[in-house]
């Protein structure tokens, strides 16, 4: 339906030819377009009906006062998921969960997962690649802030916390819920959550456009094969290079997504490319900056190796399944 | 009315900042308004995600920008 309208628009109503790269590129900008705003309203409208339930305050109280045999690793880093993350949260956070008496670890595995899977990036990837190469994304971002958690949280890496996130760690309460949110019936609730949702719509609808737009003029011109003279399939550096040029940069999943599109779609295979997409929005300067505010130097540098060797690694495992 | 909003100084939090002061400057109330990004403040109240909005000492609103209609009622209330 949405390919009609696109077709209709293009090749009807603007009179293009059919044939050439020009339409081909708008045609697809403007299918592109409708479906992934379609697609991200929907998608954060679901969070949104989640996060009213079970906000992250919530989350807290369910890791610290329940016997979860591990399993607090793929909670958190579930919800990390769920959560829509704006990176200046993570400091809060972060301190809050150890506040609250949540293991390092355990704290990690939210704090890798949330920026990796946000509402943007599967609607965007949904819109873009389809079903099952967004569950493949999705399970293997979670999967990622398991691993890291689990791994950061063997390190014993409480040492190099900043000094005064130590004392509030030692100070931690296993109880603190002082806040009392109001309970709304759901049907009071969900005007304000649609809203919330067309909000982010609005507010993304912009890098949607230029992500696209970007997207479909390299999608029109770039020749097949294009980036295979660089990044080739058989090439055994691929993922690692593309990881370790992802990390410095920062890009949020909005303009990254259309990119790994013509990655994709010229020739770049799917794992090396959700590598990178991970590497770029997962791990960059800015965030490092924000966790010096909490953590040495030195703590910052282990996280960051770890994540990187982890999206390595999937990058490696999903060429080869894929 | 005491108005605080605890940001870490991100688009999201500047733009919660901005929404206030419109509503406040509308409704013409008495309001003092502190913008706060100091972490261990905001741990002291046990903010997990900003933007965060608490007026006289209750969070209200946490994590997302409510808009102009939803702070009217949160500060009527």
């Amino acid at each position: 339906m949405i390919q009609q309208f696109a077709d209709w628009l293009v090749y009807g109503l603007f009179g293009l030819d059919k044939t050439t790269h020009l339409a081909q590129s708008i045609n697809f900008f403007f299918y592109d377009t409708v479906k992934i705003t379609i697609l991200l309203y929907l998608i954060s409208g679901l969070m949104g009906i989640v996060n009213a339930y079970f906000p992250v305050d919530r989350l807290r109280n369910f890791l610290n006062t329940r016997k979860l045999y591990g399993l607090e690793y793929f909670f958190a880093s579930l919800f990390g998921a769920i959560t829509p993350f704006c990176s200046c949260s993570s400091i809060p956070l972060f301190i809050g969960f150890i506040k609250g008496g949540i293991p390092l670890g355990v704290t990690f595995a939210f704090l890798i997962t949330s920026p990796l899977v946000n509402e943007i990036a599967v609607a965007m990837f949904l819109g873009v690649f389809g079903l099952k190469a967004t569950l493949l994304y999705v399970s293997s971002g979670i999967l990622l802030g398991m691993a890291g958690g689990f791994i950061l949280g063997k390190f014993k890496l409480e040492k190099y916390l900043d000094p005064w996130v130590v004392e509030i760690q030692k100070a931690s309460q296993k109880e603190s819920e002082n806040w009392q949110t109001e309970n709304l019936s759901f049907i009071k609730r969900l005007p304000q959550i649609l809203k919330d949702s067309w909000g982010i719509v609005k507010s993304v609808f912009i890098y949607i456009v230029i992500g696209i737009g970007i997207g479909a003029a390299i999608h029109g011109f770039v020749p097949e094969g294009f980036f295979e003279q660089y990044i080739s399939k058989d090439n055994i550096f691929a993922v690692p290079i593309a990881v370790l040029l992802a990390v410095p940069m920062y890009a949020n999943a909005t303009s990254i997504v259309p990119i790994v599109q013509v990655f994709v779609a010229k020739g770049i295979p799917l794992g090396t490319a959700i590598a990178f997409m991970m590497a770029v929005i997962g791990l960059s300067l800015p965030e490092a900056m924000l966790l010096k505010r909490v953590m040495t130097l030195k703590l910052i540098m282990i996280f960051f190796t770890t994540v990187a060797l982890l999206i390595i690694f999937s990058g490696y495992l999903f060429n080869i399944i894929l | 009315m005491k108005i605080k909003i605890y940001s870490m100084g991100c688009a999201k939090c500047d733009r919660l900042y901005q929404i206030v002061q419109e509503v406040v400057s509308e409704l013409g109330c008495a309001c003092q308004i502190e913008k706060i990004s100091d972490i261990k403040e905001m741990m002291k109240n046990d903010v997990l995600s900003t933007p965060a909005l608490v007026i006289d000492d209750k969070l209200v609103c946490s994590g997302r920008v409510p808009d102009k209609e939803e702070i009217k009622k949160f500060l009527n209330k």
